[in-house]
């Protein structure tokens, strides 16, 4: 079992894809799908290294669309 | 303790807000509109002042803010914000009243309008993004772009002989005796994103407090105008933006 | 008292809200009038001197946007100016007053006295297809009267009404009964009459967005198919006017605002010498009283529009008249105001001899 303290949910049909939630992120938790596009087209962002997330929330921070929320459990283990 | 412990709403810890509505926001991936949008929702949000709040939206690209943020608006004539937000203001003094703003909105055919409503002090807050270019009409020079950057207007770079110098219009407000705070932003990283918002707190809550006129100018980026990548663009903006535009309070209310 | 103060003095009977002006020649008493009686002090209007007539009429954008009776005044280079926000008052069916004392133009013209903005007012002004309720008073207590009633059809039917007077009428003494005081409408009372006001939005309410951007094409032309309606309704009931000696006239006069004044003593002195002629004074320039000129019309050998502009309103008289016969201009130019006697001898000239 990952010792996992964090969690995103990622709002896929709102995502643009702008890539800013990728470099932000201090885990390298996320990236842009390569080849999945939304209804409008984007290569949008998802955990591709969930277990990897600290619940930082970095990425909902600096997200120009509102797309991301984060969860977080503190003092645990 | 797997994902699904964790994704619960006791667990929140950032979301979109109420106040910013489903509505997709038509600017381009990575703009700086959004987050700042989603700022102005927050504080607004977290005041409990949408009973209260009466955003006044520019020409520009935010010229659509009105349908994002889920509060009462009024759509201005191009640069004329401040003289609506004036009238309001003064009609409704127990209304929280803001302008949001771009460069060409503010700092161009909007200037006499700006300098004069911080000039008489109005208690309003005043939004400035600063892109130093037109986004909406597609790339052109703005009054705050910089010496040697080429828009669609200045194609071989902005020349002082020929356009004059990148106007620093926040200075010369914070020289006004209207202004109580003056502020200059940023949003592209977590820390800048989280110095705006109280920024944006502090400039509504001196506007209701009646202490005059509060401008938060965001230096903000326009990748597409700018024709780099979103994470680019925050690259150019640190090289090249701030020496021009330094963050930080270049005027705070008087204790 | 002068016609400009009477309007300051009816403004504050009425219970305007705000005021937001520009000084400028002939109309600068208004805001002088209003500054000296501090109303602020006693009703709660807001009075302010903006710094330009483009920040003074957006001012009033904002007001009226909040369901606030607002108002301003200027004088033609000033109201030129004013065009952009007058098209986005129209555009946001917000009411609003505003009124131009007509200086001699083009350009920067003349401080004297005109009617040379009467195309500017009627036919819209600024961009878009737009009207707005004009009304032309001839006397110094029809400019008192016709802020209370400007703003009463700018709030029936959303839509700014303008008060286009010209310096005559601005400038002259006459004595004046000024309307009985009422207080300024409560928040209350407000949100009941303008449930569209931008107010700050209340729990459960939708958000109330004053815009005038749409660019949905379909929509668009829904937007100016309710404007024209509207349009097509102020025509249909509030078109109004004024005759004299109409009954058995051959001739018929149309002049407004102060030059009809010197027409009907023109038309005295006529019928003193035999020559049976009428006049009509529209007061609402726009809509346009078209039914009282085709009536007359139909039974007068011919018109005489007189004005201080080189032939504005003629073109509505003619379009109106519904028959052949002759419609002559008589007007002076850059401030200069004829007397009864130049106007009886263009009569003559264009009808007699």
């Amino acid at each position: 079992m990952a010792k996992v303290k964090g969690a995103v949910d990622i709002n896929e049909e709102r995502c643009k894809g702008c890539d800013l939630c990728v470099v932000t992120c201090p885990c390298d938790v996320l990236s842009l799908q390569p080849k999945e596009v939304n209804n409008r087209g984007y290569h949008y962002a998802f955990a591709a290294n969930a277990d990897a997330c600290i619940g930082c929330a970095a990425c909902a921070t600096v997200c120009p669309d509102g797309c991301i929320t984060v969860y977080r459990v503190m003092n645990r283990e | 303790m797997d994902k699904e412990d964790i994704r619960r709403p006791e667990n929140i810890v950032a979301c979109k807000p109420r106040l910013l509505n489903d509505n997709n926001m038509h600017y381009c991936p990575g703009c700086s509109h959004g987050v700042v949008h989603r700022l102005v929702a927050e504080v607004i949000e977290e005041m409990g002042a949408e009973h209260i709040a009466i955003g006044i939206a520019p020409v520009g690209c935010a010229v659509f803010a009105y349908n994002y943020v889920d509060i009462d608006w009024i759509e201005a004539a191009h640069g004329r914000a401040p003289a609506v937000a004036t009238a309001a203001k003064r009609l409704n003094p127990d209304r929280l009243v803001f302008t949001y703003q771009g460069d060409g909105d503010l700092a161009a055919i909007g200037t006499a309008e700006t300098i004069h409503a911080a000039n008489r002090g109005e208690n309003i807050a005043i939004i400035f993004i600063n892109n130093a270019i037109y986004g909406m009409t597609g790339g052109q020079m703005a009054p705050t772009t910089l010496e040697g950057m080429v828009t669609s207007t200045t194609p071989y770079g902005r020349r002082v002989d020929l356009n004059g110098h990148p106007l620093k219009i926040t200075d010369l407000m914070a020289k006004l005796e209207g202004t109580c705070y003056v502020t200059r932003q940023a949003v592209h990283t977590p820390a800048a994103v989280r110095k705006a918002k109280a920024a944006i707190r502090q400039a509504f809550e001196n506007s209701m407090n009646g202490m005059g006129t509060s401008v938060v100018e965001i230096v903000s980026t326009c990748n597409s105008g700018w024709k780099l990548s979103p994470a680019d663009a925050n690259k150019w903006m640190v090289e090249n933006m701030f020496p021009a535009y330094p963050l930080g309070d270049l005027k705070t209310p008087q204790q | 008292m002068k016609g400009n103060e009477a309007i300051a003095h009816a403004a504050i009977r009425y219970g305007v809200d705000g005021y937001f002006g520009y000084p400028i020649t002939p109309q600068s008493e208004v805001l002088e009038t209003l500054e000296a009686l501090m109303p602020w002090e006693t009703t709660g209007m807001v009075v302010l001197q903006a710094e330009s007539e483009v920040a003074a009429i957006n001012m009033v954008y904002g007001g009226a946007a909040t369901g606030k009776a607002v108002m301003t005044s200027s004088s033609s280079p000033g109201v030129s100016l004013m065009q952009e926000g007058l098209s986005y008052i129209a555009a946001g069916e917000l009411p609003a007053l505003v009124v131009n004392v007509m200086r001699g133009g083009p350009g920067l013209g003349t401080i004297h006295p005109s009617q040379a903005d009467y195309f500017q007012a009627t036919k819209g002004g600024g961009h878009g297809d737009y009207h707005f309720i004009v009304l032309a008073p001839s006397s110094v207590q029809e400019m008192a009267d016709f802020v209370g009633l400007g703003f009463d059809l700018a709030f029936k039917y959303r839509t700014p009404a303008m008060i286009l007077a010209d310096g005559i009428v601005g400038q002259m003494m006459e004595k004046v009964k000024l309307p009985a005081p009422r207080p300024r409408r409560s928040e209350e009372e407000i949100r009941k009459q303008c449930p569209w006001a931008v107010t700050g939005r209340p729990e459960g309410r939708k958000p109330n967005i004053m815009t005038t951007l749409e660019l949905d094409s379909y929509k668009m032309e829904e937007h100016n198919e309710r404007y024209q309606r509207t349009y097509r309704e102020i025509e249909r009931n509030e078109a109004r006017y004024e005759e004299f000696y109409t009954d058995d006239a051959d001739y018929l006069i149309v002049a407004f605002g102060s030059i009809a004044r010197i027409c009907l003593k023109a038309i005295e002195d006529a019928r003193a010498q035999g020559i049976r002629i009428g006049l009509l004074r529209p007061i609402t320039l726009w809509p346009f009283p078209s039914e009282a000129v085709e009536r007359l019309a139909a039974k007068v050998k011919g018109i005489l529009v007189v004005e201080l502009n080189a032939g504005q309103m003629i073109e509505d008289v003619r379009l109106a008249a519904a028959r052949q016969l002759p419609i002559r201009h008589f007007g002076r130019l850059g401030g200069i105001v004829p007397n009864p006697q130049e106007v009886l001898d263009a009569f003559h000239r264009e009808f007699i001899s």
